[in-house]
């Protein structure tokens, strides 16, 4: 950051318009939209740097790309950076899912809305089931990995387990795994 | 009321610790919280706030304010959100700069690949509890195949996929 090369690092208020309009694009998924803006618009990171603070942000625990507006303000502001990224990441879908919760909650008796949002929920669930099977195609060729995989499922969905000791149980076996795989 | 309020914000500061491998992987979890432990909706409730959060701009997670907001109103709303991202975001802040430093590091590289399986099983587990409550029958269960494959297959953005399962949702009732 004190290279003299590189230019002035972007405002406050530009990382908060920055992350305004990330959050109002991120439909159905923000983290391409965070790419675009971060990498191709505004040329804050380049690709690799944006590779490498999202490898962080999937690292930690918390939702991906909140993490990546928190990294992010605070390499080039500190703790005010981060807190004018979250907020403009945050503010404009919160106040709209509320409205669309207060719809909701309006209309929600009549049938045709019960319809309505009996399809979307049945769409959402094939979202989320899309992202499962993108993120754990790797695994194809890892039988044991999957293995690990479809039993945390399982131990979730079915037994309905709590979290904490699935996780302690999938991620260290995980890891164990890939070392001996030698990868 | 404050008794409300402190209970969301426990389940959701404890999930924000737990969400390895982002927010989708947290929905098991907090589904088993909210309807399961708490009892605050039914699995067909929080599977429309879900859908509800994944239809409109924004990260998904804002079910937690969604989830707040059913519970305890706009407090509740705000309570919920800021507990799920506080803990993970003052983690990430503390964390960020040592990340930097180990970024050629071979463990680090070992330790995201090796958290592929448990990853994908959580966000799997996530599909799986939302399905057993939306699959109401075979023509739902449809809906949710055609919209993960064309979300798998296709280029399209994931959004017509949800509109198009909304209309088939008041065609086939």
């Amino acid at each position: 950051m004190t290279h003299a090369e590189s230019p002035p690092p972007p405002t406050l208020r530009a990382l908060f318009v920055g992350f305004l309009a990330i959050g109002l694009s991120g439909f159905g998924g923000v983290l391409p939209w965070a790419r675009r803006v971060v990498v191709e618009r505004r040329r804050w990171l380049s690709e690799a740097e944006f590779t490498d603070l999202l490898g962080l942000c999937q690292f930690l625990p918390g939702p991906n790309v909140i993490n990546l507006s928190v990294a992010l303000g605070a390499r080039f502001r500190g703790v005010a950076g981060s807190a004018a990224c979250f907020a403009g990441l945050m503010a404009a879908p919160m106040v709209i899912v509320l409205v669309l919760g207060a719809l909701q909650a309006r209309y929600g008796a009549l049938p045709v809305v019960q319809h309505l949002f009996r399809g979307l929920a049945a769409g959402a669930s094939g979202l989320v089931l899309a992202t499962a099977i993108r993120i754990g195609a790797p695994l194809r060729r890892h039988p044991a990995g999957l293995a690990i995989g479809l039993g945390a499922a399982a131990a979730l969905a079915l037994a309905r387990l709590p979290l904490l000791p699935v996780l302690l149980a999938a991620a260290p076996l995980g890891i164990l795994l890939t070392r001996r795989s030698g990868r | 009321m404050t008794g409300t309020l402190l209970d969301l914000a426990r389940i959701f500061a404890t999930l924000s610790l737990l969400a390895v491998g982002g927010g989708n992987t947290l929905l098991p979890e907090m589904q088993r919280q909210v309807v399961g432990v708490h009892s605050y909706m039914s699995a067909d409730q929080f599977a429309a706030l879900y859908a509800l959060a994944q239809a409109a701009p924004g990260p998904n997670m804002l079910v937690a304010t969604l989830i707040g907001w059913h519970v305890a109103g706009l407090a509740g709303a705000l309570v919920a959100t800021l507990a799920l991202c506080l803990p993970s975001s003052l983690l990430t802040l503390a964390v960020g700069g040592l990340w930097w430093r180990f970024r050629e590091a071979a463990w680090r590289r070992r330790v995201q690949v090796g958290l592929v399986p448990a990853t994908s099983g959580l966000i799997l587990g996530g599909a799986l509890v939302l399905c057993l409550s939306t699959s109401r029958d075979w023509r739902f269960a449809a809906v949710t195949a055609l919209a993960a494959a064309g979300t798998l297959l296709t280029r399209l953005n994931p959004l017509w996929f949800l509109a198009a399962a909304a209309g088939i949702g008041i065609i086939v009732g």
